[in-house]
């Protein structure tokens, strides 16, 4: 398959490993960012292609991971309300939140359907006039704007029974959070497709106050090992900066107009993350002038307390000083069947990549 | 027939239920034990055992590129049966339909069952039909019961008992295409893809092996949970593991396409004309060249080894050589594929 083949031609990602394993004298720890890099690093076997000097720490980058409990807990009190149904990505069904999850709701009665597009959510509520439909909208830069399109879509066709609940975030903040929180590494391997939209300029202080690599990776095995002989590269020679390895497809400046429709419909504002808690401007709400899109304030809905899983280390996983191994309850209680915390939920979570492809 | 819906009476027992009967069933599966309309079928099975096997099919949608619901339910229990060393005879099939489906629908759901059939060489002897009101039901539900002679020899394949280290792991073809299949029909109908289902009976296939070699360990035809699953019952608290090698194993590029495009591992993906087949290694060419020659065998190949190494684990080295565990489908990946 054109533009895959490519990027996963044994020869030349071995000879990327040899070459990796030259350069590589210090011992280095980096994080991928992403979720699907994650699920790639995991699929395609690469931590046995690395030397020993090179670690690799799974980050905050999956939606669904660091999407906080309380959103859930709130989402299952929307979907339990008589006139509301509830459109989500596929991921979030099965996410538990303090008492219940949406799919056990939708079992008693809760209308909760899985879209792949906002779009089909705005189709959904045109056909079902009577009732209120909520889109959980989650992701970061990458998935924001479409939802940014979805509520334009359902301004212009006056939609008045469309709601947008929004857990979207930014990357940013959650990356610098880390290192203020002491987690240590050398270098981050930065999320390609949040790159595509918001360009390579977010990471500038990365380098700059923290002497931290970053090099915008794409998915593929090539990619991801060419990405970690670049970071290697700079952590050896000393020369810390913002490099794009994913120039197929990431522009320095990025994508203009999503960008654009993301500030027209959103503004920042202080968000909680899983594991993380509340970090200042990291998430978006939408603009008062979109205020009859907002669930939240559209929909006043009562939400029981929200209670975290004792002995789940998904905060601390996330922040990349666990890894899913170093869980009590990994494999024992929590399996991708009957997941305790959200990173055994998504296949992007590092504790589901792991349980599939590295117990 | 005149009427265009089915209507509650068709499942009654009256009138309507006896004309749907003679004028559907007994017309497109004609046989000889049908033709007698007693109760129960009464048959002859001179062998050492029966292989006996239930199945329910609730697809959605219930015709999609490559199959249908009826084809689907005959394949499925053929399969089951086959891949127990067993030479699939007779089938039940009972209809839970939603009333107001069409009858016509009924109709090619009912041919496409009786070309199957008879294609596998099984005959349908029995069978039952209920209506259930409409929105109580999601157009029509079939369940196939089947039996077939199992001989002596043969018995230790569906256990595995045999397996040893070294033997050959062979598939008889591509992987995902039914998942994928039934995936662009229900959710992406503007997304133009020629991907089919790879639904068809094996029986064929599994007697050229069985008589091409008497070293078959162990057969499992690798359905919903895809390849994963079966690979990873073959090993599971066993005293040997295996190995695979991901290269080796066909992958449409259609089925990779989507695959890719919508984030699914065609290891996981649901097939419905596929075998997993554990093999001396001795016998291992001989099999794969037997396979080749039947129409549901042509992209065979030879895909791992069983090992004594890592027991109870199934590893396979990537397309670019690198080495992960291969794990379990976990949940349902989706829903009503059969």
């Amino acid at each position: 398959m054109k533009y895959i083949n490519e990027y996963r031609n044994k020869d030349l990602v071995l000879q990327l490993a040899e070459n990796i394993k030259k350069i590589s004298k210090k011992q280095v720890s980096f994080m991928e960012v992403c979720g699907g890099h994650t699920m790639s690093i995991q699929k395609f076997g690469i931590p046995s292609l690395l030397p020993p000097t090179i670690k690799l720490l799974s980050g905050p980058g999956c939606p669904v991971c660091v999407t906080d409990k309380r959103f859930i807990d709130q989402s299952i009190a929307y979907s339990r309300l008589d006139d509301v149904i509830i459109t989500t990505y596929g991921d979030l069904i099965r996410v538990p939140g303090s008492t219940s999850s949406l799919d056990e709701e939708k079992a008693v009665g809760a209308d909760v359907r899985i879209v792949y597009s906002i779009l089909d959510a705005l189709k959904i509520a045109k056909e079902n006039k009577d009732k209120k439909i909520i889109f959980l909208g989650i992701g970061f830069e990458t998935t924001a704007p479409s939802s940014a399109v979805g509520v334009l879509n359902a301004e212009k066709e006056n939609l008045d029974n469309f709601f947008l609940f929004s857990s979207h975030k930014v990357m940013p903040p959650a990356m610098v959070a880390l290192i203020d929180e002491g987690v240590r590494i050398d270098g981050y391997i930065a999320p390609g497709h949040v790159s595509t939209i918001t360009g390579s300029g977010i990471y500038k202080d990365v380098p700059l106050k923290y002497n931290l690599g970053v090099v915008i990776s794409g998915f593929e095995p090539v990619d991801l090992l060419q990405s970690i002989y670049m970071l290697v590269k700079q952590i050896e020679e000393n020369d810390t900066k913002v490099e794009i390895q994913y120039k197929r497809v990431v522009r320095p400046e990025g994508n203009i107009t999503a960008q654009e429709i993301m500030k027209k419909v959103f503004k920042p504002k202080d968000d909680w993350w899983r594991g993380l808690g509340i970090l200042p401007n990291s998430g978006l709400a939408l603009n008062e002038q979109y205020s009859r899109f907002d669930a939240e304030k559209m929909i006043p809905v009562e939400v029981e307390e929200t209670k975290e899983e004792k002995g789940c280390i998904c905060g601390v996983i996330l922040k990349g000083l666990k890894n899913p191994k170093d869980c009590k309850l990994f494999k024992s209680v929590c399996t991708p069947v009957n997941p305790v915390g959200a990173c055994m939920v998504s296949n992007e979570g590092a504790c589901n990549a792991y349980y599939r492809f590295s117990r | 027939m005149s009427k265009k819906n089915i209507l509650l009476g068709h499942g009654s027992g009256g009138k309507l239920s006896h004309d749907l009967i003679k004028q559907l069933f007994v017309k497109h599966f004609d046989n000889p034990v049908l033709q007698q309309q007693t109760d129960a079928a009464l048959l002859e099975v001179k062998t050492d055992s029966i292989a006996f096997t239930t199945d329910s099919f609730v697809v959605d949608p219930i015709f999609f590129p490559g199959g249908d619901i009826g084809k689907l339910a005959v394949c499925g229990t053929v399969n089951d049966i086959a891949v127990s060393g067993a030479k699939p005879l007779y089938l039940s099939s009972s209809f839970i339909i939603e009333e107001g489906f069409s009858i016509e629908e009924l109709e090619k759901i009912v041919v496409s069952m009786a070309n199957e059939a008879k294609k596998a060489g099984v005959i349908i002897v029995t069978g039952d039909t209920k209506v259930i009101n409409r929105g109580k039901c999601d157009k029509v539900f079939i369940n196939t019961s089947g039996i077939g002679a199992l001989h002596e020899r043969q018995k230790d394949i569906s256990s595995g008992n045999n397996i040893q280290a070294g033997d050959k792991i062979i598939i008889n073809g591509s992987i995902g295409d039914h998942g994928m299949a039934i995936m662009a029909e229900r959710e992406f109908q503007n997304f133009k893809t020629d991907i089919k289902s790879d639904c068809t009976c094996l029986n064929h296939l599994v007697e050229k092996v069985i008589d091409v070699s008497s070293k078959i360990r162990f057969m499992r035809d690798a359905t919903r949970g895809g390849i994963s699953t079966v690979l990873n019952e073959l090993v599971e608290d066993k005293n040997f593991g295996l190995d695979i090698d991901e290269a080796s194993i066909p992958v449409k590029e259609n089925v990779k396409g989507m695959c890719e495009l919508l984030g699914f591992d065609p290891f996981y993906v649901a097939n419905e004309g596929k075998i997993i087949f554990v093999v001396a290694a001795e016998d291992a060419e001989k099999v794969l060249e037997a396979m080749k020659q039947d129409d549901a065998g042509k992209e065979s190949a030879i895909i791992g080894t069983i090992t004594e190494e890592h027991p109870g684990k199934g590893w396979i080295t990537t397309e670019i050589g690198g080495k992960r565990i291969i794990d379990m489908l976990a949940g349902e990946q989706l829903p009503r594929i059969c």
